[in-house]
Parts: C-alpha cells; sequence; structure tokens
C-alpha cells in the first residue's frame, strides 16, 4: 500500500492540551507585541481569516459535502461537520433571526479556553477571535461573506460561549479581466 | 486508452497547474491564451448547462467529448477545477479528479504555508506526485493509445 493512499484514511491524534496550550502561547505572545486588546482582537481575525480560506479546502477534501443551497444548509454543515471535524465539538444553533440571515452557534465548551482565565488588564480581549476569522474565511471562498462576531464568552461569566453569524451578501463568481 | 493533458485553475481563473502527457497537436495560441480560453469556454459551458437543464441540477457539466477526445471536469465549492483531457475509451472519472483535488492540491499546496495560493504551483513535490499519479491510473498508458 502506498504511503500516500495510508496518510489519508489514518486520523492524526495529537494531544489536545497542546494545541490549548499552543493557542494560548499565541495569545499571550500577540500581547505582548500589540500591548492593546483591540489589536490582539484584530490579529486573531486576520490570522483566522488565513486559517480559514485555506481550511476551507481541507474541509471539502475531506468531508465530501456539496455546495450549500441556504444559510440554513451552511448552518447545520458548520455546526455537525465542521466544527467536529476540527474541533470535536457540536455546537447548536439557535436564534434564527425572521429574515433566516443571522444564527448563532452555542457553544457548551471550548477547547481553545481550557485552563484559561482572563487577567482584569485584558477585558476586552476576544480571547477565541481567532475562531471568527476562521468562519468567516471558510465562508468567504465559498462565495458567502459573513460577519461572526462572540457575543458570550465564557471567559468573561457568560454561562456559555455563543458565536453570532450573520450572512451579508453572496459573492458571485468573476469572470477574470479579459474575457467576453 | 492514454491521459493527454490536466488544467488546475482556481475561482479567479487562475492556471494553478497544467501538465501534458500525450499531446499530438497544440492549440497555436500561447500558452496564457490557452488557459484563459479554457476557463471562459468552461465558464460559459456551466453557466449554459444550468439555465438550460430541464431538470434540477445535481452536479452540474460533467464532461464533454468529441470524435477524438474527451474533456472530464470537476468542480470545488470553492471554485477549484480540475479539468482532464483522455482519449474516448475514458468512462466517468470524477473519483479521479477529486483525488487530484484532495490527495494531491490539497495536501501538497493548500497545506503547505509556503506555498502561496492565488497563482501557479511551484512546488515540485506537487509536479512529481502528480505526474507518477497520473501514470499509475489503469486508463494511462505510456503508448499514445
Amino acid at each position: 500500500m502506498s504511503r500516500q493512499a495510508s496518510r489519508g484514511t489514518e486520523s492524526k491524534k495529537m494531544s489536545s492540551e497542546l494545541f490549548t496550550l499552543t493557542y494560548g502561547a499565541l495569545v499571550t505572545q500577540l500581547c505582548k507585541d500589540y500591548e492593546n486588546d483591540e489589536d490582539v482582537n484584530k490579529q486573531l481575525d486576520k490570522m483566522g481569516y488565513n486559517i480559514g480560506v485555506r481550511l476551507i479546502e481541507d474541509f471539502l477534501a475531506r468531508s465530501n459535502v456539496g455546495r450549500c443551497h441556504d444559510f440554513r444548509e451552511t448552518a447545520d454543515v458548520i455546526a455537525k461537520v465542521a466544527f467536529k471535524m476540527y474541533l470535536g465539538i457540536t455546537p447548536s444553533i439557535t436564534n434564527w433571526s425572521p429574515a433566516g440571515d443571522e444564527f448563532s452557534l452555542i457553544l457548551e465548551n471550548n477547547p481553545l479556553v481550557d485552563f484559561v482565565e482572563l487577567p482584569d488588564n485584558h477585558s476586552s480581549l476576544i480571547y477565541s477571535n481567532l475562531l471568527c476569522g476562521v468562519l468567516r474565511g471558510a465562508l468567504e471562498m465559498v462565495q458567502m461573506a459573513v460577519e461572526a462576531r462572540f457575543v458570550q464568552d465564557t471567559l468573561k461569566g457568560d454561562g456559555v460561549t455563543e458565536i453570532r453569524m450573520r450572512f451579508i451578501r453572496r459573492i458571485e463568481d468573476n469572470l477574470p479581466a479579459g474575457e467576453e | 486508452m492514454t491521459v493527454h493533458n490536466l488544467y488546475l485553475f482556481d475561482r479567479n481563473g487562475v492556471c494553478l497547474h497544467y501538465s501534458e502527457w500525450h499531446r499530438k497537436k497544440q492549440a497555436g495560441i500561447p500558452k496564457e491564451e490557452e488557459y484563459k480560453l479554457m476557463y471562459g469556454m468552461l465558464f460559459s459551458i456551466r453557466s449554459f448547462v444550468s439555465k438550460m437543464s430541464p431538470l434540477d441540477m445535481k452536479d452540474g457539466f460533467l464532461s464533454f467529448q468529441t470524435s477524438r477526445y474527451k474533456l472530464h471536469y470537476y468542480e470545488t465549492p470553492t471554485g477549484i477545477k480540475v479539468v482532464m483531457n483522455t482519449d474516448l475509451g475514458v468512462g466517468p472519472i470524477r473519483d479521479v479528479l477529486h483525488h487530484i483535488y484532495s490527495a494531491l492540491y490539497v495536501e501538497l499546496v493548500v497545506k503547505n504555508p509556503l506555498c502561496p495560493l492565488g497563482q501557479t504551483v511551484q512546488s515540485e513535490l506537487f509536479r512529481s506526485r502528480l505526474d507518477s499519479y497520473i501514470r499509475s491510473l489503469p486508463f494511462f498508458s505510456a503508448r499514445a493509445g
């Protein structure tokens, strides 16, 4: 059996502590580098975006999910397939807006924040903001412009962590310049 | 039976990769124009096929054939397009094209942070693995069929 064939089917196990600690080290370093929480939040979002634009390809390669027909289907795929595949959790989907263009992802537990407590001098830090960037970047590659933001965070004393997803618009395929 | 050539495009029409194995006749235009022509044609066919479909679309455009060759097409929701020209003896090869996307493009290019996206793939590993894969296909024969 070729090495290439077997690599696709085995799941690569990694210690989740290592992942949580790595993410924590990343955020800590950003806090040292940027000094104010707003800038750190922006950097996390940007980094998340760069991860998301590539992660979506891996997701499509591995999950065999086709194009979603509407935002509701997208929400289902994000919560039940994507979050499960990458973070091992299945957030619940709630609070649909009447127009069907906004929903919330409720995370009972967030693997990124195991062992984490926010110190008092970082009260406006959105610790897991990387996730919002990942969602935004990934969906942009499948032609959806969305906004993702944290509205509740267990790190700030809320009971659950809640990410609000808002559909902005569909990004149309553009023919490259010079085509008829 | 054989594979003539393969194109890989991204969602903006950039030709990420082109390889040929058995091509007896060239298009007669510069390569850049050939890629644009291929991409533009695919874009139009996709749109045509979905507009004119008498039923709800499932997979969309899959392939076309002439009396000499068959063009196979596979597209991902992210707009990555794999186009392979083979001879007529080759049946549906969606799984092959999907493999090129998932096990080659995603594994070797997307997951490599040093490979920039949105431009021609420079990775020699990608080129050689793709070449080995194509040559290993049951419908590829070293002699042009």
